[in-house]
């Protein structure tokens, strides 16, 4: 296959799965909701979840975006070194991004700085946001889809402490970031958490954190341990779906490390709401791809 | 039981409402967020719809537009917070009875619907094919030239929601009561967890 024969199918299999991962939850995100939704006693509670779930069966029955906030498009992308068509991989994503725009149909949401017009077509200057990591010795590319809506891109946050505030300032970080702001981007969430030296590396591993398959756990025993520590404490709060009291504040947390500097502690903190629409795909070296990580028995 | 308003609604209805209550809505619900309020309690316009005794929507639809035919797409309610500026002045001079949205609002409209006897209500945010389907139809469209998300769009509505009381007639805030009840038990929630970590930065 031919490049522009690769950045055909590319752009034509994209732009199809986009409409299918802003429709429907990802297998293992509905899942953990309907766990979440077992945990809660109050009528209250239990209303919302009928609500979500209505919404969810309604959404791919009438074949519509399941949340009208369809977001700006991100794609985090691991690619393996041998992977032969690297190159059209970017004008493919953005035009994926501009045809899905109009087929889904997603809303438009995009606006460039400065020129404050909205673009029309969810493409603008770096938009879609395209994150890139090499994979050696690997001939995959596995992209990795993510609707980042308003609601909860707005609690996200990142801060650089001193070695004396030790690590619980990053507990405290974590509690007022979701007690907060996170309250309204629709919980339950993925909290994702970022432990680095600045504030930018931070930052990108919290999102990371977040896009992480659920059920899985930091590589570290310390770390896991943190995870499942901060999650039963934030479940301890008092807060529901939609920030109304119950019992599930959020879903799971997740925390992604790079080694830090001996004289800082940087903590990034980004949210996603219980409409997280992540998903992940991979494409072979002939083009081929599978969905099924994310999506089981389902076709484009 | 279920518990059902039906446009148009009268301050007795709304007595025995409190908030963290949920409700259903039967009748007429029209939309109207910034754009609308401004027009009326500052431009000095009379609202087309009269929403005495009405209910109103803070959401911007997506209306497939077709002559005589509209057909509505998604509705999802916007922050209701960004209408507290006006909405006292709003419930005052329209006799609005429910207001339904995202989010809370604050001390002015809560004092507002005590005084006025009205209420807010949330419909569950990142709903909006939910919120449509219990739509049964649009029966008219007011000053359109405002734009989709912003003009009225009168809705035909039976038993929409839940709708979850927010601010009662007795001057309850649902949202800013649990704010508080979720900062007060913050503490006691990091502590163990601080504890756990405190000698986490000795060597292994
Ligand atoms: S927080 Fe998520 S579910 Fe809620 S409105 Fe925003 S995108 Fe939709």
């Amino acid at each position: 296959m031919n490049k522009q024969e690769a950045r055909a199918v590319m752009t034509d299999v994209m732009e199809k799965f986009l409409g299918l991962a802003c429709k429907r939850l990802p297998d293992d995100v509905y899942a953990k909701l309907k766990e979440c939704r077992e945990k809660e006693t109050s009528e209250m509670q239990k209303v919302i979840y009928d609500t979500y779930f209505d919404n969810l069966e309604k959404a791919i029955e009438l074949n519509r975006p399941c949340c009208q906030d369809t977001g700006l498009l991100h794609f985090y992308i691991n690619c393996g070194s041998e992977f032969p068509y690297m190159g059209i991989v970017e004008e493919a994503l953005r035009e994926a991004t501009s045809k899905a725009t109009f087929s889904s149909p997603l809303r438009q949401n995009t606006v460039n700085w400065f020129e404050e017009r909205n673009t029309g077509d969810n493409t603008g200057e770096r938009m879609p946001w395209l994150h890139w990591e090499i994979i050696p010795d690997n001939s995959d590319l596995e992209i990795c889809t993510y609707f980042a809506g308003g609601g909860c891109c707005l609690p996200g946050c990142a801060k650089v402490f001193k070695p004396s505030d030790g690590y619980a300032a990053i507990v405290k970080y974590v509690f007022d970031a979701v007690s907060d702001l996170g309250i309204n981007a629709c919980p339950p969430l993925i909290v994702g958490v970022g432990l680095g030296h600045n504030m930018e590396n931070a930052a990108v591993l919290s999102k990371m954190a977040y896009l992480r398959p659920l059920g899985t756990h930091h590589h570290h025993p310390k770390g896991e341990k943190l995870e499942k520590d901060l999650l039963e404490g934030l479940n301890k709060l008092g807060i529901g779906a939609q920030g109304l009291p119950g019992n599930q504040v959020a879903m799971e947390v997740h925390v992604e490390s790079s080694a830090r500097h001996t004289a800082t502690i940087a903590v990034g903190v980004n949210v996603a709401c219980y409409a997280h629409r992540r998903g992940f795909i991979t494409f072979h070296d002939d083009m081929s791809y599978d969905f099924s990580k994310s999506y089981k028995g389902v076709e484009l | 039981m279920k518990k059902v308003l039906t446009t148009p609604i009268k301050a007795e209805d709304l007595e025995d409402i409190h908030i963290g209550d949920i409700v259903y809505l039967t009748g007429t619900l029209v939309t109207g967020r910034d754009d609308v309020h401004r027009r009326v309690v500052h431009e000095g316009m009379t609202s087309p719809y009269d929403f005495n005794g009405g209910a109103i929507f803070h959401a911007g639809p997506i209306v497939h537009e077709e002559p005589g035919n509209n057909t509505l797409i998604s509705v999802g309610p916007t922050s209701s917070i960004r209408m507290e500026q006006d909405e006292e002045d709003f419930i005052r001079m329209t006799g609005v009875k429910m207001l339904v949205g995202k989010g809370g609002m604050g001390p002015k409209t809560t004092a507002a619907c005590e005084k006025y006897k009205a209420i807010h209500c949330v419909f569950v945010g990142g709903c909006a094919v939910s919120a449509a389907v219990h739509v049964e139809k649009i029966e008219d469209c007011f000053w359109r030239e405002l734009g989709m998300p912003e003009c009225e769009w009168v809705f035909k509505v039976n038993e929409f929601g839940p709708l979850i009381v927010s601010i009662d007639t007795h001057g309850g805030n649902l949202f800013v009561e649990n704010k508080a009840k979720y900062q007060a038990r913050k503490e006691e929630c990091e502590a163990p967890i601080i504890e756990s970590v405190k000698d986490y930065l000795v060597i292994e």
